[in-house]
């Protein structure tokens, strides 16, 4: 039975309970380790959001999860699942990279626009032959870009290895980019307005560009026709077919969007952050778009707010490995797992008593 | 409340099957109500009554997928508790659903035993299900190759599967939904021998129809059933079809709507020679023929399965032919990308398809949402190239709502959350408002209610007097007679026969359906 | 090339298929009573450090064995009750299986241990030793035959040869057996098995288990059988080679052991040669053989060599009709 809950409780209620729970077991986790949840709860919340500095490193995640899970989130609405970030955020950094490098920039505002370009193009092509083998030839999403990562992966470490090292280096990652293509801090676009900014976190600029991505997705899925066939495809291809909506076109179109904005991750972390690129530059963000998407309910708002969750997660946990050597960086990836499972896969472990107490306490109708 | 053990053969008196006072509610749904029914052995009892009457619920709980709220079940005299599948197998009950369970990549014999094996090695089973089928196929006509592949047969093969798990487990009381639903005249008709060899040999069987034609030909006794509750169990030698239609309906059949006589004008939808062949190779339609004027109903009667649905889809631009489509003399495509449903809307074809929460509606939809379904590139439902005015959806869709009474009235309900009549008639609303030059409506009042039956054909009779041209494709016979100004009836993919409305009769009409055409009588 | 390299070579190929082999297996019992599982990964990851950390403690192999079989099956238990029980999506599930693994494996490896999230080196009792196959000396000296069966088919771990066994019972199970008409039946159309008076749940979570057991052995493999040793993430990927094999076979077990003895010849291949030389085509880089089994299970996905269909129930959970 549907339709028997309010909408808030389905969109925050139900989320959150979820997050309770992953954070509980979670916490029977660390008490198993022999540390105390709640001191480690402290040092997460006080390292990720207690200072500037803090908060520098913890929204620079979330720029990074924004955009992945918005990835997951579009395909989430047509009813597929890309669990290809991974691998479409890794050619996402290549064809950043390439821009980057292409020629010597001389300024940002004119080498940011076409690495979104790159990036965007790349992301979207490495999805876009998942995309035709499920449109054209059903082959399984899921797989096909399980697939698509490692041979990501592979690819990336062939070019750096063989064909972008600059002749003489050891560490198999390019050049760095020329000074052109520095994307302006956070310290730095805070010093603008005359506030002072810790130097060293890596937030920048792409964080603006990752709000516009949640008002982009935000406007497609809801106030564009595009959005409207996504939708309609998603709950029911039968009836898409019966509107008119071709289901290869959607099919397409979708995931290249996905791929696109996956891609756009890189934006924030090879040209904001590393300013290079190097092996692993994803470092498992791709994965955790799941999560953000699961969490966020699939809507960008949703989306962000589970992001920067995810961003104190990160940042907390590194902070964690300081004060509390017993609890090692991997809690962050055991929570993560914990959130999927419990928003994503036993959903109706919450969602059934929840509907069954708003069933027993509904008003009568007169 | 044991299950009994060996039934007694002794006590013949006693019926095979005897209920008393089952009820069984869903939520606020009544699906059946203090019945009782007594099935004599040896016989073959008939239960008929209109969708949504509870036949099936009441199938159900005797075979254990539903638990009866309160009753008794009595099988050869003993009572019995029938909580799941096993117990209604053990207590000798079998069942053939009208849609199959059959594992399609299996061969026949593994689908027979399954679940009945003999021992944890599959070889021993096998060979006494083969021993067995051999039997079988002498005795009551039941040929099957027991090394087929059970996608690989046709449809009235893979019902004698069914019937054979059901003799593997040593079923003497079988119990048949719908079973003709999706069968050929021919098939139907060795079911009927099929069955009644069965009788013969001593086993009891319960038949859930609502075809009256089935009742008469092949049953001994009949019980009716009406919302819910069971009216009257007779002899079916001492009743008539118009009885048991009177005691179905609970009403005066053959409630016609009053309408006007038709004005036919040009002949605006003309299809020639259209023909589909489905993903495994078979031919659905074949080569089909016929034309719908201006300001008239021309309605397709037919057993369900023969072509109706595969004819909706070509013309709603869903399932791509063969053949031409004409729409006011100008050829329109069969195939290929200018054949998809957009295009076929806009050459002004509106299609009320047969499946409303497959296809004509998104579930998960606001009403609103609905309204625009397919005419979502309606000019009036966007504000530029790239953004849907939404204000303007709303706005429309409470003007529809109130003009088609549906309730409740709120543009903002998701689809799901209203009832059939009036999904349907969001539906309707959609397609008619539009004054579409051409309707193509499939089982407009599949599975509404009374009252919202009548609106419904009072809006279609509308659409036809404001000059468009409607096909009406339904396999209740009353309401193509009632609504129709022409019928055409379909068999086997083909049109086998045509005649003005009022010239024909339900017995002519019943003869097409049943393929015995002009030539032949 | 001679005969002694060759071998060499099939002999690494035997060593790193085994795994594979147990996960493609385990993977087949799951997708074939139709529960996706792309959590093959994280239940060998968990299985393979319980397996070498109990090893460590005890020194006894086989308790270390025990404990891998329990944490891949507690897995695969969790990945049942989101499947079947609570009705979850089967990938999201997975998906969330394979961090748990990952991110509990290292965090009980460090605190535990303290050396990186890796286990003490083994030895002795607590490894699965190589067997000496009966007569594989004496009848070394047998041209061709006598090598073949000294250096490739003998001096493996128990482990290896119960991967080798598994296919053919795996087989007979499948399709001799009456638990193997029901399992494959639930995978095709739960509703038959249903109405046929089983139980659909007991089947998909008895599969689930057998799916958790193999996966089981598959890690324990890995960590006390080809390496002596837990370290971070060792499955690296084999969960998904695995899967690929899967499809790649398309759910048949004997299929299922060409695809893994493939995978595990192309892995063998690039872990002795750096780079490889073809005549013509000219030097085949190391990543390319390293992402040929994604490929060529895309190719095969595709539908181009060959349609995988998979069993029509697969990914779905069963919800009785009303």
């Amino acid at each position: 039975m549907t339709g028997t809950m309010p909408k808030w409780a389905d969109v925050l209620l139900i989320p959150l309970i979820n997050l309770v729970l992953a954070l509980l077991v979670s916490g029977i986790v660390v008490l198993w380790i022999g540390e105390n949840p709640l001191e480690a709860l402290r040092v997460i919340l006080v390292g990720s959001v207690g200072s500037a500095y803090g908060w520098g490193y913890t929204l620079y995640y979330a720029t990074n999860f924004t955009f992945t899970g918005l990835a997951v989130a579009v395909a989430f609405h047509a009813r597929m699942f890309n669990i290809g970030g991974e691998g479409q955020a890794t050619l996402g950094g290549l064809g950043a990279a390439l821009v980057c490098l292409s020629i010597d920039w001389p300024h940002w505002t004119l080498a940011m626009p076409a690495a979104i370009l790159g990036a965007l193009v790349f992301g979207a092509a490495w999805a876009s032959i998942p995309a035709y083998l499920q449109a054209r030839r059903g082959s399984h999403i899921v797989i096909t870009t399980i697939m698509f990562n490692f041979i990501a992966s592979a690819l990336l470490v062939y070019l750096l290895v063989n064909v972008l090292k600059p002749p003489g280096q050891m560490a198999a990652e390019t050049a760095s980019f020329p000074e052109g293509a520095h994307l302006p801090s956070a310290h730095e676009m805070f010093a603008w307005i005359g506030v002072s900014f810790p130097k060293s976190p890596p937030l920048n600029v792409s964080f603006l560009l990752a709000m516009a991505a949640c008002f982009f997705v935000w406007a497609l899925i809801w106030r564009t026709r595009l959005g409207y066939s996504i939708r309609a495809f998603g709950w029911s291809e039968t009836a898409a077919v019966y509107a008119g909506i071709s289901p290869f076109r959607i099919t397409m179109i979708t995931l290249l969007i996905s791929g696109a904005l996956a891609g756009l991750m890189a934006v924030n972390s090879v040209m904001g952050e590393a300013e290079r690129l190097l092996i692993d530059a994803v470092q498992g963000a791709g994965f955790v778009g799941i999560a953000v998407a699961l969490m966020g309910r699939s809507h960008p708002f949703g989306v962000f707010l589970a992001a920067v969750l995810f961003g104190i997660l990160y940042q907390g946990g590194a902070e964690l490995e300081f004060e509390l050597p017993a609890v090692s960086r991997e809690m962050i990836v055991v929570i993560q797992a914990l959130v999927i499972l419990f928003t994503g896969a036993l959903d109706n472990l919450v969602r059934t008593p929840v509907e069954r107490l708003f069933l027993k306490f509904r008003p009568r109708p007169a | 409340m044991n299950v009994a053990n060996a039934p007694s053969r002794q006590e013949t008196a006693a019926p095979a099957i005897e209920l008393t006072g089952i009820s069984k509610a869903f939520g606020p749904v009544q699906a059946n109500r203090d019945i009782s029914l007594a099935v004599q052995p040896g016989t073959i009892h008939g239960i008929v009554g209109e969708n949504g009457a509870g036949k099936s619920t009441l199938m159900s709980i005797l075979y254990g997928f539903y638990r009866a709220d309160a009753g008794e079940i009595y099988v050869n005299g003993d009572l019995v508790s029938i909580p799941d599948s096993q117990a209604a197998i053990r207590a000798g009950i079998g069942m053939v659903h009208q849609h199959f369970k059959l594992v399609e990549n299996f061969s026949v014999l593994e689908n027979v035993v399954l679940g009945a094996e003999e021992g944890y090695l599959l070889g021993p089973s096998l060979d006494k299900a083969r021993t067995l089928l051999t039997e079988l196929a002498d005795e009551y006509k039941l040929e099957v190759d027991p090394d087929a592949i059970v996608e690989e047969l046709s449809v009235g093969h893979q019902q004698r599967v069914e019937i054979l798990k059901a003799l593997f487990r040593k079923a003497d009381i079988l119990i048949l939904d719908e079973p003709t639903g999706v069968l050929t005249p021919a098939e139907a008709d060795h079911l009927f021998r099929i069955l009644k060899s069965l009788r013969d040999e001593g086993k009891t069987i319960i038949l859930i129809t609502h075809k009256l034609r089935e009742i008469m030909a092949v049953t001994d006794t009949v019980s009716v059933m009406r919302r819910g509750e069971m009216t009257a169990t007779l002899k079916t030698s001492e009743t008539s079809p118009q009885h048991l239609a009177e005691l179905m309906v609970g009403r005066e059949v053959l409630l016609r709507v009053t309408k006007t006589e038709a004005k036919p004008g040009d002949k605006v939808l003309k299809i020639e020679n259209i023909s589909v062949t489905d993903d495994r190779g078979v031919k659905t339609l074949k080569g089909i023929s016929l034309f719908v004027s201006k300001g008239e109903i021309l309605g397709i009667a037919g057993v369900a399965g023969n072509g109706q649905t595969e004819l909706l889809e070509v013309l709603g631009g869903i399932t791509p032919a063969e053949g031409k489509i004409k729409v006011n003399g100008e050829e329109i495509q069969c195939s290929g990308p200018n054949s998809d449903a957009r295009t076929r809307r806009s050459c002004g074809i509106a299609h009320v398809p047969e499946d409303r929460q497959r296809l004509g509606l998104i579930m998960d939809f606001f009403a609103w949402e609905n309204m625009a379904f397919g005419y979502h590139h309606d000019l009036r439902y966007n504000r530029n190239w790239l953004f849907m005015n939404n204000v303007m959806m709303r706005s429309v869709t409470a003007d529809a709502m109130s003009r088609f009474d549906v309730r409740p009235s709120s543009p903002t309900a998701l689809a799901r959350s209203f009832s059939g009549g009036n999904q349907q008639k969001i539906v309707l609303a959609r397609e008619i408002e539009r004054n579409p030059s051409i309707l193509v409506v499939g089982q407009p009042t599949r599975g509404v209610d009374i009252g919202a039956i009548e609106f419904i054909h009072q809006r279609i009779l509308e659409l036809r007097n404001a000059g468009s041209a409607i096909l009406l494709v339904s396999v209740e016979l009353d309401e193509i007679l009632s609504l129709s100004d022409r019928v055409a009836v379909m068999f086997d993919g083909r049109i086998i026969g045509e005649r003005i409305t009022k010239d024909t009769d339900e017995r002519e009409l019943g003869l097409l359906m049943a393929g015995v055409t002009d030539q032949a009588t | 090339m001679d005969l002694a390299t060759a071998l060499q070579i099939l002999d690494s190929m035997l060593r790193l298929s085994a795994p594979l082999l147990f996960a493609c297996l385990a993977g087949l019992f799951s997708e074939r009573a139709g529960i996706f599982d792309i959590g093959l990964e994280g239940k060998m990851l968990a299985s393979a450090f319980f397996s070498a950390a109990v090893a460590a403690f005890t020194g006894s192999v086989w308790l270390g064995l025990a404990a891998g079989l329990t944490a891949s099956m507690i897995l695969a238990m969790v990945h049942g009750l989101a499947s079947i029980t609570f009705r979850g999506n089967q990938l999201i599930s997975g998906v969330a299986i394979n961090f748990l693994a990952s991110g509990m494996t290292a965090l009980i490896g460090q605190n535990w241990f303290k050396i990186g999230g890796r286990t003490p080196s083994l030895s002795g009792d607590s490894r699965f030793l190589e067997l000496d196959l009966p007569f594989a000396d004496a009848l070394g000296a047998v041209p061709f035959l006598g090598p073949t069966y000294r250096d490739l088919l003998s001096g493996h771990t128990l482990l290896v040869y119960v991967a080798l066994a598994a296919v053919p019972a795996t087989w007979w199970i499948l399709f001799r057996t009456r638990f193997g008409l029901r399992l494959r039946a639930v995978g095709e159309n739960p509703e038959a098995v249903d109405t046929g008076g089983l139980s659909v749940t007991a089947l998909r979570y008895q599969a689930t288990l057998i799916c958790g057991f193999l996966c089981g052995l598959g890690g324990a493999y890995l960590s006390t059988g080809l390496a002596a040793g837990f370290i971070r993430d060792m499955t690296a990927g084999k969960g998904f080679i695995a899967l690929a094999a899967l499809i790649f076979a398309k759910w048949r077990p004997g299929y299922a052991l060409c695809a893994c003895l493939l995978f595990g010849l192309l892995e063998a291949i690039s872990i002795r040669y750096q780079s490889i030389e073809i005549e013509g085509v000219g030097t085949v880089p190391l990543q390319l053989m390293q992402a040929l089994p994604y490929i060529l299970t895309v190719i095969i996905l595709a539908g181009f060599v060959g349609k995988a269909i998979p069993p029509k129930a697969g990914g779905q959970p069963y919800v009785k009709e009303r």
